[in-house]
Protein backbone atom coordinates (compact mmCIF):
# COMPACT_ATOMS: atom_id res chain seq x y z
CA UNK A 1 0.00 0.00 0.00
CA UNK A 2 1.88 3.57 -0.80
CA UNK A 3 1.38 5.83 1.68
CA UNK A 4 -0.47 9.53 1.27
CA UNK A 5 3.06 11.11 1.03
CA UNK A 6 4.13 8.52 -1.47
CA UNK A 7 0.78 9.29 -3.90
CA UNK A 8 1.02 13.40 -3.61
CA UNK A 9 4.47 13.21 -4.52
CA UNK A 10 3.82 10.53 -7.54
CA UNK A 11 1.13 13.24 -8.47
CA UNK A 12 3.65 16.08 -8.37
CA UNK A 13 6.08 14.19 -10.31
CA UNK A 14 3.38 13.73 -13.08
CA UNK A 15 2.21 17.05 -12.84
CA UNK A 16 4.88 18.95 -14.10
CA UNK A 17 4.80 18.29 -17.57
CA UNK A 18 1.43 19.87 -17.22
CA UNK A 19 2.42 22.93 -15.28
CA UNK A 20 4.58 23.12 -18.30
CA UNK A 21 2.28 23.32 -20.99
CA UNK A 22 -0.09 25.42 -18.54
CA UNK A 23 2.74 27.59 -18.23
CA UNK A 24 3.03 28.23 -21.80
CA UNK A 25 -0.86 28.11 -22.64
CA UNK A 26 -1.50 30.56 -19.85
CA UNK A 27 0.99 33.17 -20.86
CA UNK A 28 -1.30 33.65 -24.19
CA UNK A 29 -4.04 34.08 -21.97
CA UNK A 30 -2.45 36.83 -19.88
CA UNK A 31 -1.53 38.43 -23.07
CA UNK A 32 -5.14 38.13 -23.75
CA UNK A 33 -6.06 39.54 -20.51
CA UNK A 34 -3.82 42.18 -20.48
CA UNK A 35 -5.84 43.51 -23.41
CA UNK A 36 -9.07 42.62 -21.52
CA UNK A 37 -7.82 45.23 -18.75
CA UNK A 38 -7.22 42.59 -16.24
CA UNK A 39 -4.07 43.23 -14.24
CA UNK A 40 -0.72 41.21 -13.05
CA UNK A 41 -2.53 40.51 -9.66
CA UNK A 42 -5.77 40.18 -10.71
CA UNK A 43 -4.57 37.43 -13.25
CA UNK A 44 -3.11 35.35 -11.20
CA UNK A 45 -5.71 35.28 -8.74
CA UNK A 46 -8.43 34.54 -11.19
CA UNK A 47 -5.87 31.79 -12.34
CA UNK A 48 -4.95 29.93 -9.32
CA UNK A 49 -8.65 29.95 -8.01
CA UNK A 50 -10.27 28.97 -11.49
CA UNK A 51 -7.61 27.11 -12.85
CA UNK A 52 -9.86 26.71 -16.43
CA UNK A 53 -8.68 27.51 -19.83
CA UNK A 54 -11.55 28.19 -21.99
CA UNK A 55 -13.59 28.64 -19.48
CA UNK A 56 -11.14 31.87 -17.94
CA UNK A 57 -10.80 32.98 -21.63
CA UNK A 58 -14.39 33.26 -22.22
CA UNK A 59 -15.02 35.37 -18.11
CA UNK A 60 -11.97 37.72 -19.10
CA UNK A 61 -13.63 38.23 -22.60
CA UNK A 62 -16.87 38.98 -20.74
CA UNK A 63 -15.35 41.64 -18.25
CA UNK A 64 -14.15 43.90 -20.87
CA UNK A 65 -17.62 43.88 -22.80
CA UNK A 66 -18.98 44.88 -19.22
CA UNK A 67 -21.33 41.51 -19.36
CA UNK A 68 -24.07 40.73 -16.57
CA UNK A 69 -22.55 38.42 -14.03
CA UNK A 70 -25.56 36.34 -14.60
CA UNK A 71 -24.35 35.81 -18.20
CA UNK A 72 -20.67 35.15 -17.06
CA UNK A 73 -22.37 32.31 -14.99
CA UNK A 74 -24.48 30.45 -17.56
CA UNK A 75 -21.31 31.18 -19.96
CA UNK A 76 -19.03 29.73 -17.41
CA UNK A 77 -21.60 26.74 -16.57
CA UNK A 78 -21.27 25.80 -20.67
CA UNK A 79 -17.71 25.73 -21.10
CA UNK A 80 -16.96 23.57 -17.86
CA UNK A 81 -20.27 21.45 -18.59
CA UNK A 82 -17.10 18.53 -19.31
CA UNK A 83 -16.12 18.69 -15.35
CA UNK A 84 -19.30 17.50 -14.79
CA UNK A 85 -18.93 14.31 -16.92
CA UNK A 86 -15.41 14.36 -15.42
CA UNK A 87 -16.68 14.40 -11.86
CA UNK A 88 -19.34 11.47 -13.04
CA UNK A 89 -16.45 9.62 -14.15
CA UNK A 90 -14.78 9.88 -11.15
CA UNK A 91 -17.03 9.22 -8.74
CA UNK A 92 -18.20 6.06 -10.46
CA UNK A 93 -14.94 4.79 -9.30
CA UNK A 94 -15.45 5.43 -5.63
CA UNK A 95 -17.19 2.64 -3.93
CA UNK A 96 -20.65 3.20 -1.72
CA UNK A 97 -19.71 4.80 1.45
CA UNK A 98 -16.38 7.21 -0.23
CA UNK A 99 -16.66 10.55 2.25
CA UNK A 100 -17.99 13.39 0.76
CA UNK A 101 -15.00 14.96 1.74
CA UNK A 102 -12.68 12.26 -0.19
CA UNK A 103 -15.58 12.88 -3.12
CA UNK A 104 -15.36 16.65 -3.11
CA UNK A 105 -11.59 16.78 -2.49
CA UNK A 106 -10.86 14.90 -5.77
CA UNK A 107 -13.43 16.80 -7.71
CA UNK A 108 -11.74 20.49 -6.45
CA UNK A 109 -8.60 18.87 -8.53
CA UNK A 110 -10.20 18.43 -11.94
CA UNK A 111 -8.63 20.35 -14.16
CA UNK A 112 -8.96 18.37 -18.16
CA UNK A 113 -5.35 17.49 -17.89
CA UNK A 114 -5.57 16.50 -13.65
CA UNK A 115 -8.47 14.10 -14.34
CA UNK A 116 -6.89 12.20 -17.48
CA UNK A 117 -3.80 11.39 -14.83
CA UNK A 118 -6.16 10.87 -12.46
CA UNK A 119 -8.43 8.66 -13.92
CA UNK A 120 -5.33 6.42 -15.35
CA UNK A 121 -4.00 5.20 -12.28
CA UNK A 122 -5.80 2.06 -11.55
CA UNK A 123 -7.94 1.40 -8.32
CA UNK A 124 -10.07 3.93 -6.10
CA UNK A 125 -9.05 8.13 -7.33
CA UNK A 126 -6.74 9.40 -4.28
CA UNK A 127 -7.43 12.99 -3.50
CA UNK A 128 -3.84 13.04 -2.35
CA UNK A 129 -3.08 12.60 -6.25
CA UNK A 130 -5.17 14.95 -7.89
CA UNK A 131 -3.40 17.43 -4.74
CA UNK A 132 0.22 16.81 -5.73
CA UNK A 133 -0.65 17.40 -9.73
CA UNK A 134 -2.30 20.41 -8.36
CA UNK A 135 0.61 22.00 -6.39
CA UNK A 136 2.81 21.28 -9.41
CA UNK A 137 0.60 22.77 -12.34
CA UNK A 138 -1.72 25.02 -10.97
CA UNK A 139 0.73 27.52 -9.76
CA UNK A 140 2.60 27.41 -13.32
CA UNK A 141 -0.75 28.24 -14.70
CA UNK A 142 -1.15 31.38 -11.93
CA UNK A 143 2.24 32.40 -12.55
CA UNK A 144 1.98 31.96 -16.72
CA UNK A 145 -1.10 34.09 -16.80
CA UNK A 146 0.79 37.21 -15.02
CA UNK A 147 3.61 36.86 -16.48
CA UNK A 148 1.86 37.40 -19.96
CA UNK A 149 0.00 39.89 -18.44
CA UNK A 150 2.99 41.60 -17.47
CA UNK A 151 5.52 41.18 -20.40
CA UNK A 152 3.40 40.81 -23.36
CA UNK A 153 5.17 39.25 -26.33
CA UNK A 154 8.59 39.48 -24.82
CA UNK A 155 8.77 35.33 -24.61
CA UNK A 156 10.42 34.28 -27.75
CA UNK A 157 7.74 32.70 -30.08
CA UNK A 158 9.87 29.40 -30.31
CA UNK A 159 10.29 28.75 -26.58
CA UNK A 160 6.19 29.37 -26.79
CA UNK A 161 5.91 27.15 -29.53
CA UNK A 162 7.87 24.24 -27.76
CA UNK A 163 6.35 24.32 -24.55
CA UNK A 164 3.24 24.46 -25.70
CA UNK A 165 3.40 20.64 -26.94
CA UNK A 166 3.94 19.61 -23.51
CA UNK A 167 0.87 18.96 -22.77
CA UNK A 168 -0.38 17.10 -25.65
CA UNK A 169 3.04 15.13 -25.24
CA UNK A 170 1.30 14.19 -21.75
CA UNK A 171 -1.77 13.37 -22.89
CA UNK A 172 -0.05 10.94 -25.48
CA UNK A 173 1.30 9.50 -22.81
CA UNK A 174 -1.90 8.88 -20.84
CA UNK A 175 -3.93 7.27 -23.52
CA UNK A 176 -1.64 4.97 -25.61
CA UNK A 177 -0.14 2.56 -23.19
CA UNK A 178 -4.20 1.07 -22.48
CA UNK A 179 -4.92 1.85 -26.01
CA UNK A 180 -1.91 -1.05 -26.48
CA UNK A 181 -3.22 -3.16 -23.93
CA UNK A 182 -7.30 -2.92 -24.82
CA UNK A 183 -7.88 -3.02 -28.28
CA UNK A 184 -10.91 -0.99 -28.41
CA UNK A 185 -9.62 1.80 -26.73
CA UNK A 186 -7.32 1.81 -29.12
CA UNK A 187 -9.75 1.93 -31.96
CA UNK A 188 -11.93 4.59 -30.05
CA UNK A 189 -8.70 6.72 -29.46
CA UNK A 190 -7.82 6.66 -33.52
CA UNK A 191 -11.75 7.57 -34.29
CA UNK A 192 -11.22 10.30 -31.77
CA UNK A 193 -8.02 11.57 -33.87
CA UNK A 194 -9.37 11.56 -37.31
CA UNK A 195 -13.64 12.57 -36.26
CA UNK A 196 -11.87 15.56 -34.24
CA UNK A 197 -9.60 16.66 -36.95
CA UNK A 198 -12.53 16.21 -39.21
CA UNK A 199 -14.70 18.57 -36.78
CA UNK A 200 -12.29 21.11 -37.11
CA UNK A 201 -13.05 21.63 -40.67
CA UNK A 202 -16.53 21.15 -40.95
CA UNK A 203 -18.36 23.83 -41.75
CA UNK A 204 -20.79 23.95 -38.68
CA UNK A 205 -19.03 22.70 -36.07
CA UNK A 206 -15.46 23.93 -36.75
CA UNK A 207 -17.38 27.17 -35.23
CA UNK A 208 -18.05 26.04 -32.61
CA UNK A 209 -15.87 26.71 -29.00
CA UNK A 210 -12.96 24.13 -28.86
CA UNK A 211 -14.44 23.12 -25.24
CA UNK A 212 -18.01 22.43 -26.58
CA UNK A 213 -16.81 20.68 -29.73
CA UNK A 214 -15.06 18.35 -27.18
CA UNK A 215 -17.87 17.76 -25.23
CA UNK A 216 -20.15 16.70 -28.10
CA UNK A 217 -17.08 14.59 -29.80
CA UNK A 218 -16.89 13.01 -26.56
CA UNK A 219 -20.09 12.07 -26.06
CA UNK A 220 -20.93 10.92 -29.64
CA UNK A 221 -17.73 8.46 -29.90
CA UNK A 222 -17.85 7.07 -25.95
CA UNK A 223 -21.74 6.07 -26.26
CA UNK A 224 -21.23 4.44 -30.05
CA UNK A 225 -18.25 2.57 -28.31
CA UNK A 226 -20.18 1.81 -25.37
CA UNK A 227 -23.19 0.21 -27.68
CA UNK A 228 -20.95 -1.21 -30.23
CA UNK A 229 -18.18 -2.87 -27.37
CA UNK A 230 -19.95 -2.98 -24.03
CA UNK A 231 -17.75 -3.98 -21.11
CA UNK A 232 -18.66 -7.16 -19.79
CA UNK A 233 -18.79 -7.83 -15.81
CA UNK A 234 -15.61 -9.58 -16.31
CA UNK A 235 -13.76 -6.54 -17.74
CA UNK A 236 -15.10 -4.26 -15.01
CA UNK A 237 -13.65 -7.07 -12.27
CA UNK A 238 -10.28 -7.01 -14.05
CA UNK A 239 -10.30 -3.28 -14.34
CA UNK B 1 -19.04 50.64 -6.12
CA UNK B 2 -14.95 50.84 -7.22
CA UNK B 3 -14.31 49.36 -10.37
CA UNK B 4 -10.71 47.42 -8.45
CA UNK B 5 -13.49 45.90 -6.26
CA UNK B 6 -16.15 45.25 -8.95
CA UNK B 7 -13.05 43.08 -11.05
CA UNK B 8 -12.71 40.67 -7.48
CA UNK B 9 -16.07 40.08 -7.08
CA UNK B 10 -16.33 38.93 -10.53
CA UNK B 11 -13.45 36.92 -10.18
CA UNK B 12 -14.53 35.20 -7.71
CA UNK B 13 -17.85 34.22 -8.99
CA UNK B 14 -16.10 33.19 -12.20
CA UNK B 15 -13.91 30.91 -9.67
CA UNK B 16 -16.71 29.72 -7.60
CA UNK B 17 -19.16 28.84 -10.65
CA UNK B 18 -16.14 26.75 -12.32
CA UNK B 19 -16.03 24.93 -8.88
CA UNK B 20 -19.26 23.99 -8.22
CA UNK B 21 -19.26 21.95 -12.01
CA UNK B 22 -15.94 19.92 -10.77
CA UNK B 23 -18.35 18.84 -7.50
CA UNK B 24 -21.70 18.79 -8.30
CA UNK B 25 -21.45 15.16 -9.03
CA UNK B 26 -19.56 14.85 -5.62
CA UNK B 27 -22.16 16.03 -3.78
CA UNK B 28 -25.10 14.25 -5.93
CA UNK B 29 -23.21 10.61 -6.29
CA UNK B 30 -23.49 8.09 -3.33
CA UNK B 31 -22.44 5.32 -4.80
CA UNK B 32 -21.18 3.99 -8.35
CA UNK B 33 -23.58 3.65 -11.23
CA UNK B 34 -24.58 -0.02 -11.93
CA UNK B 35 -26.22 0.96 -15.52
CA UNK B 36 -24.01 -1.61 -18.43
CA UNK B 37 -24.32 1.09 -21.00
CA UNK B 38 -23.41 3.87 -18.15
CA UNK B 39 -20.50 1.68 -16.96
CA UNK B 40 -19.31 1.04 -20.64
CA UNK B 41 -19.89 4.84 -21.64
CA UNK B 42 -17.33 6.00 -18.83
CA UNK B 43 -14.99 4.08 -19.21
CA UNK B 44 -14.09 4.95 -22.60
CA UNK B 45 -14.66 9.03 -21.88
CA UNK B 46 -11.50 9.74 -20.26
CA UNK B 47 -9.15 8.24 -23.50
CA UNK B 48 -11.88 9.76 -25.99
CA UNK B 49 -11.87 13.37 -24.38
CA UNK B 50 -8.14 13.62 -24.13
CA UNK B 51 -7.29 11.87 -27.71
CA UNK B 52 -9.85 15.19 -29.30
CA UNK B 53 -8.03 17.47 -26.88
CA UNK B 54 -4.56 16.33 -28.73
CA UNK B 55 -5.77 15.99 -32.35
CA UNK B 56 -5.40 18.39 -34.46
CA UNK B 57 -4.86 20.72 -31.27
CA UNK B 58 -0.86 19.75 -31.31
CA UNK B 59 -0.50 21.07 -34.95
CA UNK B 60 -2.26 24.13 -34.40
CA UNK B 61 -0.04 25.30 -31.27
CA UNK B 62 3.31 25.10 -32.73
CA UNK B 63 4.53 27.85 -34.72
CA UNK B 64 4.50 25.41 -38.05
CA UNK B 65 2.44 23.07 -38.18
CA UNK B 66 4.89 20.33 -39.36
CA UNK B 67 6.94 20.35 -35.78
CA UNK B 68 3.28 19.50 -34.85
CA UNK B 69 2.64 16.59 -36.58
CA UNK B 70 5.90 15.35 -35.67
CA UNK B 71 5.85 15.84 -31.86
CA UNK B 72 2.19 14.12 -32.28
CA UNK B 73 4.46 11.04 -34.39
CA UNK B 74 7.52 11.25 -31.73
CA UNK B 75 5.27 10.77 -28.45
CA UNK B 76 3.23 7.96 -29.52
CA UNK B 77 6.47 6.07 -30.63
CA UNK B 78 7.67 7.07 -27.21
CA UNK B 79 4.57 6.26 -25.45
CA UNK B 80 4.10 2.98 -26.94
CA UNK B 81 7.71 2.11 -26.12
CA UNK B 82 6.63 2.82 -22.37
CA UNK B 83 8.14 5.98 -21.61
CA UNK B 84 6.27 7.87 -19.05
CA UNK B 85 4.75 11.27 -19.00
CA UNK B 86 7.59 13.93 -18.19
CA UNK B 87 9.93 11.71 -20.30
CA UNK B 88 7.15 12.23 -23.60
CA UNK B 89 6.09 15.45 -22.51
CA UNK B 90 10.09 16.41 -23.14
CA UNK B 91 10.50 14.34 -26.05
CA UNK B 92 7.32 16.09 -27.75
CA UNK B 93 8.74 19.81 -26.81
CA UNK B 94 12.24 19.47 -27.94
CA UNK B 95 11.04 17.91 -31.13
CA UNK B 96 9.25 20.99 -31.83
CA UNK B 97 12.24 23.05 -30.74
CA UNK B 98 14.57 21.32 -32.86
CA UNK B 99 12.32 21.08 -35.79
CA UNK B 100 11.31 24.95 -35.55
CA UNK B 101 15.16 25.74 -35.87
CA UNK B 102 14.93 24.45 -39.20
CA UNK B 103 11.65 24.77 -40.32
Amino acid sequence: MESNATIFRNGFRDGIPIGLGYFAVAFSLGIAAHGYGFGPLQGFIASILTYASAGQYIGFSLYAANAALIQLIILTVITNARYILMGVTLNQRMPAGTSLARRLAVGTTITDEIFGITIARPGIPSPYYGFGAWTAAVPMWAAGTSIGIITGTALPAQIVSALSVAIFGMFIAVIIPPARKDRMIGVAVAVSFAFSYAASHLPRVSGMSSGNRTILLTLLISAAFALIAPRTDQDNNEQ
Amino acid sequence: MSNNLYVYIYILIMAFTTWCMRVIPSLVMKRPIENRFIQSFLYYVPYVTLAVMTFPAIIEATQSPAAGVAAFIAGIIAAWMGIRLLGVAAICCITVFILELFL
